[in-house]
């Protein structure tokens, strides 16, 4: 159990790795050239667009992990997700439908944008009752046991790394991240792929201290679902381990209502509803 | 076992007699069997193989310490206007040599109203912030499983009673009322050996201790209670319970049976972010109610119990946790004066814990370690353990309980005989 403890979350609905933004933060790209926006810009816009599309929503996600054997393990969970403030703190209620030995498991995440505050992390376990609290964790370590990390998807603060636009194509800005404090990640830099029209992230390159490249995270499938392009298929592939995660969206849906009571210990104990169907 | 099946039956019978509104508008002659249409049933279990032994000689128990298979079938259904849950063990204990049926949850949850939740029948129950330490939460323990290597969640045995909850913007309130006494399954001697005081040595299946428990339907009954309030993400919570010591707080006259006085706790927690982890503190005022002045050699004295704790992820995917906590008798004299030389206890109990938890290969592999240590009775109880996930649905397992101190008679160095190790299979569907 203690697996999913970790790490949380979650973002997934609406995803996309990486560019969590903190637009005060962020260089003011030199010049613009015509129809090319600052890299502020289009940082933030592809931030919005991964992870807070609506005001809330709701999606149901099945990860397959491959091993370099071919071994397959499966995740399967239903996430809501609510806005605190658009662009800011977010909660979200995750409930585990499989493997068998987690089902019903719940946890719930308190998002907190700011800097210096750590996510809040519960965890409930139906055969004990147990409302646990989940003590904040690092970032860079696998999302229950697959190949995203937590800092996948929960977006990387922006603030962490200086952003460079290195190349814009008929369809993409390529933006490179360079992290500020070497020693705290597996990465020497990234590169983001962003799709000029939509401004979802289409492709993230990690490379490692020595300059190769080494892991890739791809949107697969994107669909537009209530006006809102939506990743509904992503695939993360570490060449270093030669496993691949797959993630698949199902179920969709934005701007649904979600009570903000649904994120407190009263539905930990026992999920509501939508949750659960 | 009883018991069990009467909770099933009112279960069921509550369910039969109020069919969903869909079920009663099609009213024709099949209204049982479009009721049961209405009742998609979720089955989940799993089936499980634990194999364990003594590694000490134990002249009063056997040397197996478990050896048992077990299917546990877990029901749920939802309605239109409650849950149903029927979850239970079966279970071929070739310790005692017997089949045997743990009926773990059997209950109908509601929400009746959009400020309450209420929950009927047989349930696991839990709260408080102690980590294998308990204060505030005074539903029944099964100590017995827990020392002989079944999985933690055998710790919690279940409890036949009514929870309501009420939900406001000043704070929540759980009330929990137990209509017949729900004692721990604590421990007696059929399966571990221990310090009997009477007979001034250890015991175990040669002297079983006897019980006198309240057992009276509606009058030996137990309630519980938190109010409880979330404030910026630090949980406060106060407690109250009427009730019964939960496992033996004293002898009858004749000193021939365990008795279980009456208990009154009143209490209070708060958890929350402490620097990089997570601080908890708890602390419980236990009332002996029938020993109001200590003054009964057979009788527990009141107590005053207090817990800190902190949990910190210490590396990638590795957590450590820390706990202290603190058991302080109160008219101590009067106990002094009470008990026969060398009968008296200290009136201090210290207890240290320290869990270090650390997942490798892709988190399929967990290595865990919780340890007491008292350094109050130098005595220490350890709980290695090693779970690896083969599959989605395989699991192995493998652990020990490990019992060490000075004294014979402190309360873990008691069970040293009863040092194991286990090895499980677990297949989850």
């Amino acid at each position: 159990m203690t697996r999913y403890i970790v790490i949380v979350l979650i973002l997934f609905v609406f995803m996309l790795p990486g560019l969590a933004a903190e637009p005060n933060n962020v260089p003011e790209a030199k010049s613009a050239v015509q129809e090319i926006p600052a890299v502020n810009t289009i940082v933030n816009k592809a931030n919005m667009m991964a992870y807070y599309q609506g005001r809330d929503g709701k999606a149901k996600v099945t990860m397959t992990i491959t091993s370099k054997q071919g071994q397959k393990r499966e995740r399967e969970f239903i996430i809501l997700r609510k806005d605190v403030n658009d662009g800011g703190d977010q909660k979200y209620f995750v409930y585990f439908e499989r493997p068998a030995d987690v089902r019903r498991m719940v946890y719930i995440v308190h998002k907190h944008v700011g800097l210096q505050k750590d996510d809040d992390r519960w965890l409930y376990l139906p055969a004990l009752d147990l409302v646990k609290r989940i003590a904040a964790g690092d970032k860079r370590t696998s999302f229950v046991g697959s190949d995203f990390l937590y800092e996948d998807i929960s977006g990387r603060n922006l603030a962490e790394d200086t952003h460079e636009l290195i190349e814009t194509t008929e369809q993409l800005f390529v933006i490179k991240n360079v992290p500020k404090k070497a020693d705290t990640v597996e990465f020497s830099y990234y590169n983001v792929s962003i799709d000029r029209k939509t401004f979802v992230p289409m492709k993230m390159d990690y490379f490692d201290k020595q300059g190769k490249l080494y892991r890739v995270i791809e949107s697969k499938k994107i669909e537009m679902i209530q006006d809102f392009p939506t990743v509904v298929q992503s695939e993360v592939t570490d060449m270093k381990t030669s496993s691949k995660t797959e993630m698949v969206f199902s179920g969709v849906k934005y701007d649904i209502n979600l009570d903000e009571d649904i994120f407190t210990e009263r539905y930990l104990r026992k999920p509501p509803r939508e949750a659960i169907r | 076992m009883i018991r069990s099946q009467a909770v099933l039956i009112v279960v069921v019978a509550v369910a039969v007699a109020f069919p969903t509104p869909a079920a009663a508008k099609d009213d024709n002659q099949n209204s049982i069997g479009s009721f049961l249409n209405e009742l998609p049933v979720e089955v989940h279990g799993f089936y499980e193989i634990r194999s364990g032994y003594r590694l000490r000689k134990d002249k009063y128990e056997k040397d197996m310490s478990v050896m048992e298979t077990r299917l546990q079938v877990d029901l749920a259904s939802y309605l239109d206007w409650a849950d149903l849950k029927v979850r239970g063990d079966v279970i071929g204990d070739m310790v005692e040599e017997q089949a045997d049926f743990d009926l773990r949850e059997a209950n109908i949850f509601t929400r009746p109203l959009d400020f309450m939740d209420l929950k009927v029948g047989r349930q696991i129950l839990t709260w408080g912030t102690g980590d294998l330490l308990f204060i505030n939460d005074l539903f029944p323990k099964d100590w017995q499983s827990f020392f002989i290597g079944r999985d933690t969640e055998y710790l919690k045995a279940p409890s036949d009673a009514a929870k309501i909850s009420l939900f406001s913007d000043f704070a929540n309130l759980d009330i929990v009322y137990t209509p017949q006494f729900d004692l721990d399954r604590f421990i007696s001697g059929e399966r571990i050996s221990y310090w009997n005081s009477n007979l001034g040595r250890l015991a175990g299946r040669d002297a079983i201790m006897g019980t006198d428990k309240p057992n009276q339907w509606f009058r030996d009954d137990e309630i519980a209670a938190r109010l409880y309030k979330n404030i910026n993400n630090y949980e406060l919570a106060f407690y109250g319970y009427r009730g019964y010591w939960k496992s033996p707080g004293g002898q009858n006259a004749a000193r021939s049976q365990a008795i279980f006085p009456d208990l009154n706790v009143y209490g209070t927690s708060i958890r929350g972010a402490v620097g990089k982890g997570i601080g908890n503190f708890e602390f419980g005022y236990y009332e002996s109610d029938d020993d109001q002045n200590g003054k009964n050699p057979l009788v527990n004295n009141s107590e005053l119990r207090f817990l800190a704790g902190y949990t910190q992820e210490v590396g990638r995917d590795f957590t450590a946790g820390f706990q202290y906590y603190v058991e302080y008798m109160l008219d101590y004299g009067q106990h002094k004066d009470s008990m026969p030389v060398g009968l008296d206890r200290d009136r201090d109990r210290h207890v240290t814990t320290v869990r270090l938890t650390k997942l490798l290969m892709n988190q399929n592999l967990r290595c865990s370690l919780f340890t007491y240590y008292s350094p109050s009775d130098k005595d220490a109880y350890m709980r290695p353990n090693i779970n690896y996930k083969a599959t989605d649905s395989l699991a192995l397992e493998a652990g020990a309980n490990i019992f060490f101190g000075d004294y014979p008679s402190t309360f873990f160095a008691q069970f040293q005989n009863n040092t194991n190790i286990y090895v499980a299979l677990r297949y989850s569907f």
